[in-house]
């Protein structure tokens, strides 16, 4: 098994346990939230998985390597920065497709890249961006993360 | 009643997925029965520490409610100001155009150029749900490393920003 289920299932029974202990009402509160919050992201986070059981059977892994993998380089890290700062793909849902492009071959840089610009950079909610700071502030925070996105990933690459 | 069509389809999604699943089987169409294979995978994947994930997250969610570290923005400067907003990021969730508006009050509360673009950093790439479900997916190690170099790096994003921005006659929009 790729995840650490175990370091989960433990924390989160040890934690339970304490908090229980300490007061039950609020230990009741924290399940109930946290189990409405698990509600709220199980359907759309079982669609993805179809979705990415279904691009993991069409997309052969030997095209991720080639264009993702260790080897392609600074082409390969500039495809998943923009990728990355073009799509909208909510945070939870990027984690298991960063986990498939890793096991079918892609580099921890590129993937670091992917996540870090996923995250930091808003192509597509920049105009909303803009009525909050401004066209200039707005833009130069993108650029800024957009870099740090890049020595980010790099330096994740070189670190494992 | 957007909301409610957009439940509907979500279910609509997986409803045909079974449906073909269960055809593949039935019909013996192989591409469908490794797509399943796939799914199955991920599936269980999930369901083995996402639920638990979601315990830690609500139990944090009461112990260490936002409201309470919100209370201290802006009073506090220097590396505690900076550790504050942090903290607050991180008990934070959704994506990030929901930090904007929360920007905005940290703005009105007083808080420096650097706290906020800092809390922005913060916000994108520190959030405890989105930690947990990074070290569930990608392992510890990359968390680890990723982390820590991010974090120097959204700092000296938010000291660039307050140097760039310090005459610059610089405000947040209400919305």
């Amino acid at each position: 098994m790729r995840n650490n289920a175990s370091i989960f299932i433990i924390a989160s029974l040890a934690l339970t346990l304490l908090s229980f202990f300490l007061d039950r009402k609020k230990t009741l509160m924290g399940l109930e939230k946290g189990w409405k919050m698990f509600q709220n992201i199980a359907l759309p986070f079982v669609n993805i998985l179809i979705l990415v059981s279904l691009v993991l059977y069409v997309v052969p892994p030997s095209l991720i390597v080639r264009y993702l993998g260790p080897d392609s380089g600074w082409a390969g890290q500039m495809i998943a920065a923009v990728v990355g700062s073009i799509t909208l793909i909510p945070g939870f849902i990027s984690y298991p497709i960063a986990a498939v492009l890793i096991a079918a071959g892609a580099s921890y840089a590129i993937v670091a890249t992917f996540m870090t610009t996923l995250m930091m950079v808003g192509v597509v909610t920049l105009p909303l961006e803009i009525r909050y700071f401004g066209a200039k502030v707005a833009i130069l925070r993108n650029a800024l993360n957009f870099i740090a996105a890049i020595v980010i990933g790099t330096c994740v690459g070189l670190m494992l | 009643m957007m909301n409610f069509l957009r439940k509907k389809k979500q279910y609509l999604w997986l409803f045909l997925y079974l449906l073909a699943t269960l055809g593949s089987f039935a019909f013996g169409f192989d591409p469908g029965k490794e797509v399943f294979g796939n799914f199955t995978q991920f599936f269980i994947e999930m369901v083995t520490f996402i639920p638990f994930l979601f315990i830690i997250v609500g139990l944090f969610d009461v112990w260490f409610p936002k409201e309470q570290v919100e209370k201290h923005i802006g009073q506090e400067s220097g590396i505690k100001g900076i550790l504050i907003v942090i903290v607050l990021a991180m008990l934070q969730a959704g994506p990030l155009y929901g930090a904007f508006p929360v920007a905005y009050i940290l703005y009105k509360k007083g808080a420096s150029i650097k706290n906020i673009f800092i809390y922005l950093g913060a916000f994108s790439s520190l959030k405890i749900p989105m930690l947990g479900m990074e070290i569930g997916y990608l392992g510890i190690q990359f968390t680890l490393a990723r982390t820590l170099v991010s974090l120097p790096l959204f700092i000296a994003v938010g000291y660039f920003m307050e140097w760039y921005l310090k005459d610059k006659d610089f405000k947040i929009n209400k919305m």
